[in-house]
């Protein structure tokens, strides 16, 4: 029998498409998680939040889904904002208790999908654009567009939070932050400020993501669920202080869950990303580049 | 108060409401208590691991699925099992999720393991749903027999199981606060570096909690497939397990046994009356309670039971 | 001669490229009273903490009591005879000051061999500890209710409860009075006579001075000098390494 390789190259291809969106999806827990030490496995619910934002303005006034996520994104940045202040001063501040601070991000997690359930209701949401839809084709391999362009897009945003880390004052004050929070007083720079300003650039970057999302996938509430595993076993995977290790992550477990799906059914795709991510902690906890 | 004399105190109180309900003659009764003390269960078993040791399970619908699901495979392959056996299994077999998943993930730090609970509820979700065995997506049937052992009517027995384990639950979860392992599970709360040093055996005393609570979760979940007749991946891994788990000893306290008693007794009530008196009623109720444990975290992280008491004490008191 | 209490051979420890402890080697004969001396950073905590278990050594060996340490776990070496006080003290937040006392009592001492301490004797022993190091009437008070000085009192003193063979000190004295350093100078002097040996990381010199039957001097991550107090203070070496060039 013949070995399915047009299958198989397609699979791929999607994999590495969709891995590359993965990584604008995991670039906030970087952030958050690998820099900050936070565990805030809300985060996909920020997304979610942002992929229906994305779908109302796109349904109501016909706006672009990916153009009207910039647009709110400094919405994004100040909710991030303000949670980062509302959890310092309820957890961080107080100490050792990080216990209190994943509960509170669970509930955050909770509140976010069931208030999504009562809007919305459990159907399938989806936006329209002209990207989605068509495709391209080289011979045997499909290159849909709305597959193509959040991608695009993802590793756009990925790159211009790369190049501020490591160019801009405070992208550097960030990186010391996670790595020697003392020097940084000593250098006059207020650590909490910096840490502020990082929670709060990881919630706007689910505004982008959210948006990508949805132009890839139909969506409803729970999906958010799934991505919790995606994230977090991208981030462990990839070294939880390292960028470059998030884009490498991302892209292994895109094509992995890819060719999973192709072969097996898509029901199976939930438990790569979560299976993967119990494999890594068990043996291999620092990651494929970890610290 | 001696370990003996609380479990007769227990034992009179729990036959007290037993009582009362027959008499009340209500069966709603018991169909709503049923729920209100499946969650007494989860919550003192949760907080065990959570309260106790400080290590959060975010994966508690999992555990208790392992108990539901035990017990569809045990009556596809024995009809009319004894009620016993099925809870047994039912602890083991999540007992035994709980000591693999806890060796595999406890050498890391706090963070990580509550990430893999979360990680493995999805996967065992994922698995279940493929299983055709148990029904798969599609979900099981199952049958109660045709009489029910003891009292009137098959719910009212129910009832009666979930009132025996309940009060098992609290009077293990008060001994183990009283007892050396008690101790042993706060300093690794408090600082497992130190209790290290000072001589606890933190890695086995991390086994026997995530072993232990799992288990108890479990035990709790077998019953479940009679009491809603129908099993499917959905409800056995029921996200609502999952928050009230931790919502309620959170919100009653975490640092005693009376914690998760009054966290489970108080907002299981209100999302019992609530599901009769309003109409899209789960949802809002789990808004709420997502949105209580959220401000109990914030404003009054040592629950209701800290309100009454001036420090957190830890075990002894 | 008797084989040494504590045998440290080649001990090295790096974390990634920085090489933090470089082929250690040092012998403690029981009942010595050994003071560990050296500048910030030098890998006196390091060491420490190599020994106790909290780190790994990638190389070399530690004898203690006729036993290999190697691999086994902080709790297990405890139990073995090995106990520290931590630099910065880390207490047990949720648990009274007379229970954090009780936590080695029923978790190394009760765990070897021979009676069991309970109820009463247990309570006793607790306070009897207090007492030894002046806290008896903060028994039922939460650590965060005490002073910095009294939190290092308390470290030492749990780390005493678990009736170590081998007693580390990390920098007890650091913030006490005179009078005080003295006090616990003279507790470690009453402890020493009851058999037990005593390893002191201070940087106050009167105290390593005058405790110590011998001194180890650290100086980035090597050994290099060890000898009596009074060799040690004419050692160029541990001049250079203090004052620089």
């Amino acid at each position: 029998m013949d070995f399915p390789f047009e299958l198989l190259i397609n699979a791929v291809i999607a994999g590495l498409l969709l891995g590359g969106f993965y990584a604008a999806v995991t670039v906030g827990i970087s952030l958050s998680f690998g820099m900050l030490d936070i565990v805030n496995i809300a985060h996909p619910a920020f997304i979610i939040v942002g992929s229906y934002i994305a779908y109302i303005l796109n349904v109501t006034y016909g706006f672009d889904p990916i153009l009207s996520a910039i647009v709110v994104l400094p919405l994004f940045y100040a909710l991030g904002w303000a949670i980062y202040q509302i959890y310092y001063h309820s957890f961080e501040k107080r100490g050792r208790d990080s216990m209190r601070g994943f509960s509170f991000f669970f509930g955050l997690l909770f509140i976010a999908e069931v208030s999504l359930i009562l809007v919305f209701g459990v159907d399938y949401r989806y936006v329209e654009a002209r990207y989605v839809g068509p495709a391209i084709h080289f011979g045997f391999v499909d290159l849909p567009y709305r597959m193509m362009v959040p991608c695009a897009v993802s590793l756009l945003m990925f790159a211009a939070l790369q190049l501020f880390i490591k160019r801009t004052f405070i992208g550097r004050a960030i990186l010391a932050v996670s790595q020697d929070q003392l020097a940084l007083q000593l250098m006059a720079v207020d650590p909490v400020r910096i840490k502020r300003i990082a929670f709060a650039l990881s919630i706007a970057t689910a505004s982008i993501a959210g948006a990508c999302l949805i132009v890839i996938q139909p969506l409803e509430p729970s999906v958010g669920r799934e991505y919790i595993g995606r994230v977090f076993a991208i981030a462990v995977l990839g070294g939880l202080n390292s960028l470059p290790g998030t884009l490498v992550g991302a892209i292994l477990l895109g094509v992995i869950e890819s060719i999973t799906a192709t072969f097996y059914g898509p029901s199976w795709a939930p438990a790569v990303a979560f299976g993967c991510l119990l494999l890594t902690l068990a043996f291999r906890p620092a990651g494929l580049f970890g610290r | 108060m001696s370990q003996r004399n609380f479990a007769i105190l227990a034992i009179l109180v729990a036959a007290a409401v037993l009582g009362a309900f027959l008499l009340i003659r209500q069966e709603y009764l018991f169909v709503a208590g049923y729920i209100v003390l499946q969650y007494v269960v989860l919550a003192t078993a949760w907080n065990i691991l959570g309260g106790y040791m400080g290590y959060i399970n975010f994966g508690a619908a999992a555990f208790f699925a392992m108990g539901a699901y035990g017990t569809v495979v045990i009556q596809k392959l024995f009809p009319m099992p004894p009620m016993i056996v099925l809870i047994i299994a039912g602890g083991i077999i999540a007992g035994v999720v709980g000591l693999v998943m806890g060796y595999l993930t406890l050498r890391l730090r706090g963070a990580f393991f509550a990430i893999a609970t979360l990680a493995l509820a999805v996967v065992l979700q994922t698995l279940i749903t493929n299983w055709g065995f148990v029904g798969g997506s599609r979900g099981a049937y199952i049958v109660r027999p045709p009489q029910a052992p003891l009292l009137e009517t098959y719910v009212q027995y129910l009832f009666l199981v979930m009132l025996v384990l309940s009060v098992l639950a609290l009077i293990t979860a008060r001994a183990i606060e009283r007892s050396r392992l008690g101790y042993g599970f706060a300093t690794i709360r408090d600082d497992e570096l130190a209790a290290e040093s000072s001589g606890v055996p933190t890695l086995k005393l991390k086994l026997i909690a995530t072993t232990l609570s799992g288990a108890m979760m479990g035990m709790a979940g077998a019953p479940f497939p009679y009491y809603i007749n129908y099993l499917d991946p959905g409800s056995g891994f029921n996200l609502a397990f999952a928050i009230n788990a931790i919502a309620m000893p959170v919100i009653g306290g975490t640092t005693s046994w009376l914690g998760p008693l009054i966290g489970a007794v108080l907002l299981g009530s209100i999302q019992q009356y609530a599901t009769v008196a309003i109409s899209s009623a789960a949802d809002l109720s789990n808004l709420i309670v997502g949105v209580l444990l959220v401000l109990f975290v914030i404003i009054a992280p040592h629950g209701i039971v800290g309100m009454f008491r001036r420090s957190a004490r830890g075990p002894g008191h | 001669m008797a084989a040494p209490l504590l045998h440290v051979t080649d001990l090295s420890k790096r974390f990634g490229g920085f090489v933090a402890l470089d082929a250690i080697n040092i012998e403690i004969a029981a009942q010595e009273r050994v003071g560990l001396i050296g500048p910030n950073g030098s890998g006196k905590s390091t060491f420490v903490n190599c020994l106790c278990g909290t780190l790994r050594n990638e190389s070399g060996s530690v004898r203690f009591d006729g036993r290999v340490l190697d691999g086994l776990p902080s709790h297990k070496r405890t139990r073995l005879g090995i106990s520290r006080s931590f630099q910065l003290p880390r207490p047990f937040g949720s648990l009274t000051i007379a229970d954090n006392l009780r936590i080695p009592l029923l978790y190394t001492v009760n765990a070897r061999k021979g009676a069991a301490l309970t109820g009463p004797a247990l309570d006793a022993r607790c306070a009897e500890l207090l007492a030894l190091v002046g806290l008896d009437g903060k028994a039922t008070h939460l650590p965060r209710d005490l002073t910095q000085v009294e939190m290092r009192k308390l470290e030492l003193a749990r780390a005493m409860a678990a009736e170590p063979k081998l007693l580390i000190a990390d920098e007890a004295m650091a913030g006490l009075s005179h009078g005080e350093i003295d006090d616990i100078l003279a507790l470690l002097v009453r402890l020493n006579e009851r058999g037990i040996t005593i390893i002191m990381i201070e940087h106050i010199m009167r105290a390593i001075m005058s405790f110590s039957h011998r001194i180890v001097v650290l100086d980035a991550g090597k050994k290099i000098a060890d000898g009596t107090p009074d060799e040690i203070v004419r050692d160029p070496a541990v001049e250079r390494a203090y004052l620089g060039e």
